[in-house]
């Protein structure tokens, strides 16, 4: 059963702010479900590889050109909530007094 | 009804001036008039858009001899997943987060399908970020079955499946990452294609889980599933993992019964229904042999550790700042997913459940390329029950997890499957079997549809509104 501090860790990790009657619910939710798929443990996996895809290409890669199509950054900022001299804004990653 | 059911029939009426291209525009946005409110099949939908197109393709009906070769869909109506990108047309993926996103580009399965004449009519409802198995996880309202407003489509491709059951478009695209066309397919009487994992580029589409992610289509004929399938397939430049296969028919002599598909936990219906189908095919001449998939028992643990981990990593990207809005804008199974992929792949558990199951697809996918050495296809049910009441699972995720049991595999494999009505439930709910190839034998499955299609109506039969 994962405790609340689990659930708070993940929503960390997942950049998620969650109300605590969503911290109730997913730490039931998501127990159930992790005990439900539980019983991969009993399967010996030890001389398999891991699956990642599934057609068997290898080493896919395109030429190294400029591509005229692709978009620009101004464009791509239209459909932001926030926006200055056409770029979009982001939060500060730096605190100006911590420097 | 009174539309044309298949391309054939409309193309039929384009070429005896019975019928028009702007004439069946109306006809179908009529009809979305009439019945959307009741069904909550589209998002948007784009009325002056596939106006515009109908007057275009008009032109060239009119001057091109060889408009029909040219353009093997022309004017044929398509609804297309709110997950596929349409330049200028808005694309929510059936969330909050996009609700007012206008994409820049469009997918190149979008693009193919314009390029062939087919008319988007509009923007397909779904599951949020196609997580769901009934329609009813959209932050535009739950999508109902045309066969009974109680019940629910299936999900996640819910709008796609029921645009095409209820005669709102002639066909309409979908994504199935564990069985979200197959599953709304058998629950609405139409015929739904996962492609081989590879066959149809992904670009352009909001990605769910990339490693399962699938671009398929909804129509009424296998037949007609053959010619949507032409244009979308092979490379495009943009998709890493697409291949181009030669696609050569091989004729399928033998069919494999996977008795893992036929266990207690299965509906009396439905097993009476795919064991009818099986019976079609003894009758067409076809061998059927029993065979045994045996790690079919963990794909579905295997499916829910694997996708929520693709997931959780996708929609990290979703952070409001260049388009869309907050991360508080998900609902509530968006976000129990990416918690449940962000705690498989977190430090300390991602050998015991991420990277294990990762092992375990191997083994699957072994058994499943096995079993293609002793048949040439695959027959099972769709789905282990009947389409359930609206609401009946909302509160219990576990339970609506679960039924994609039968679906799942052929994503974590990468085969193709395909969905095909097989009748109705004495309550007149649809039914539906699921057929399975190797990678890239489509074919298979278009030969196999179309002999079971040439036996049996079902798939004519169309819902009253």
């Amino acid at each position: 059963m994962l405790s609340n501090t689990d659930i708070l860790h993940l929503a960390a990790l997942a950049n998620l702010d969650l109300t605590s009657a969503e911290i109730e619910k997913l730490k039931g939710d998501l127990s159930i479900v992790i005990e439900h798929f539980a019983d991969l443990k009993n399967l010996n996996t030890d001389n398999l590889m891991p699956t990642s895809q599934t057609t068997g290409l290898i080493n896919v890669t395109r030429q190294d050109e400029v591509n005229p199509d692709s978009i620009l950054p101004v464009s791509s900022a239209t459909s932001g909530t926030d926006t200055h001299n056409d770029y979009f804004v982001v939060s500060a990653l730096l605190d100006k007094d911590a420097i | 009804m009174d539309i044309p059911l298949t391309i054939d029939e409309l193309h039929k009426g384009f070429k005896n001036k019975t019928h028009s291209i702007s004439g069946v525009i109306e006809q179908y946005l009529s009809r979305i008039e009439a019945f959307d409110k009741n069904l909550n099949a589209f998002v948007t939908v784009t009325h002056d858009y596939a106006r515009e197109r109908a007057k275009k393709l008009e032109t060239i009906l009119a001057d091109n001899p060889n408009a029909f070769e040219e353009f093997p869909l022309l004017g044929v109506t398509m609804a297309v997943k709110d997950m596929y990108l349409t330049r200028g047309v808005r694309t929510t993926a059936g969330s909050k987060v996009l609700e007012s996103f206008i994409p820049e580009y469009s997918s190149t399965a979008f693009e193919r399908l314009e390029a062939a004449g087919a008319i988007l009519v509009g923007k397909a409802n779904c599951d949020a970020w196609a997580h769901g198995s009934s329609g009813e996880n959209s932050d535009f309202g739950a999508t109902h079955n045309p066969w009974n407003l109680d019940y629910v489509p299936g999900g996640s491709s819910s709008g796609s499946a029921v645009a095409v059951s209820s005669g709102m478009s002639m066909f309409s695209m979908g994504t199935d990452t564990g069985g979200s066309i197959r599953l709304p397919a058998s629950f609405c009487n139409v015929v739904g294609l996962k492609p081989t994992y590879g066959a149809v580029s992904r670009y352009g589409v909001i990605a769910m889980a990339s490693s399962l992610d699938s671009m398929g289509h909804f129509t009424r004929s296998v037949k007609d599933s053959e010619k949507i399938f032409k244009v979308t397939r092979g490379t495009d430049g943009h998709d890493g993992t697409l291949r181009n296969a030669d696609y050569a028919h091989k004729n399928v002599k033998k069919i494999g019964l996977p008795r893992e598909y036929f266990s207690d936990g299965l509906s009396e219906e439905v097993r009476e229904k795919t064991m009818a189908a099986v019976d079609v095919y003894k009758k067409a001449g076809y061998e059927i042999v029993d065979v045994s998939i045996p790690s079919t028992k963990y794909a579905i643990s295997i499916y829910y550790i694997v996708m929520p981990a693709e997931v959780s990593s996708n929609l990290g990207r979703y952070d409001g700042i260049r388009y869309g809005n907050k991360r508080d804008s998900f609902g509530a199974e968006a976000k129990r997913r990416i918690m449940l992929g962000t705690h498989v792949l977190s430090s300390g558990y991602y050998d015991a459940y991420y990277n294990k199951a990762m092992k375990a697809r191997t083994l699957l996918r072994n058994d499943f390329d096995k079993v293609f050495t002793e048949v040439d296809a695959l027959i099972a049910p769709a789905s282990p029950t009947l389409p359930f009441k609206l609401g009946e699972k909302m509160d219990n995720p576990l339970e609506m997890y679960l039924a994609d049991i039968f679906t799942v595999s052929a994503n974590l494999v990468g085969i193709p499957g395909i969905s095909i009505p097989a009748g109705f439930s004495d309550s007149g709910l649809p039914i539906g079997f699921q057929l399975f190839a190797p990678r890239f034998m489509e074919s298979s499955l278009f030969e196999l549809g179309n002999s079971y299609q040439s036996m049996t109506d079902f798939h004519l039969k169309t819902p009253s509104l």
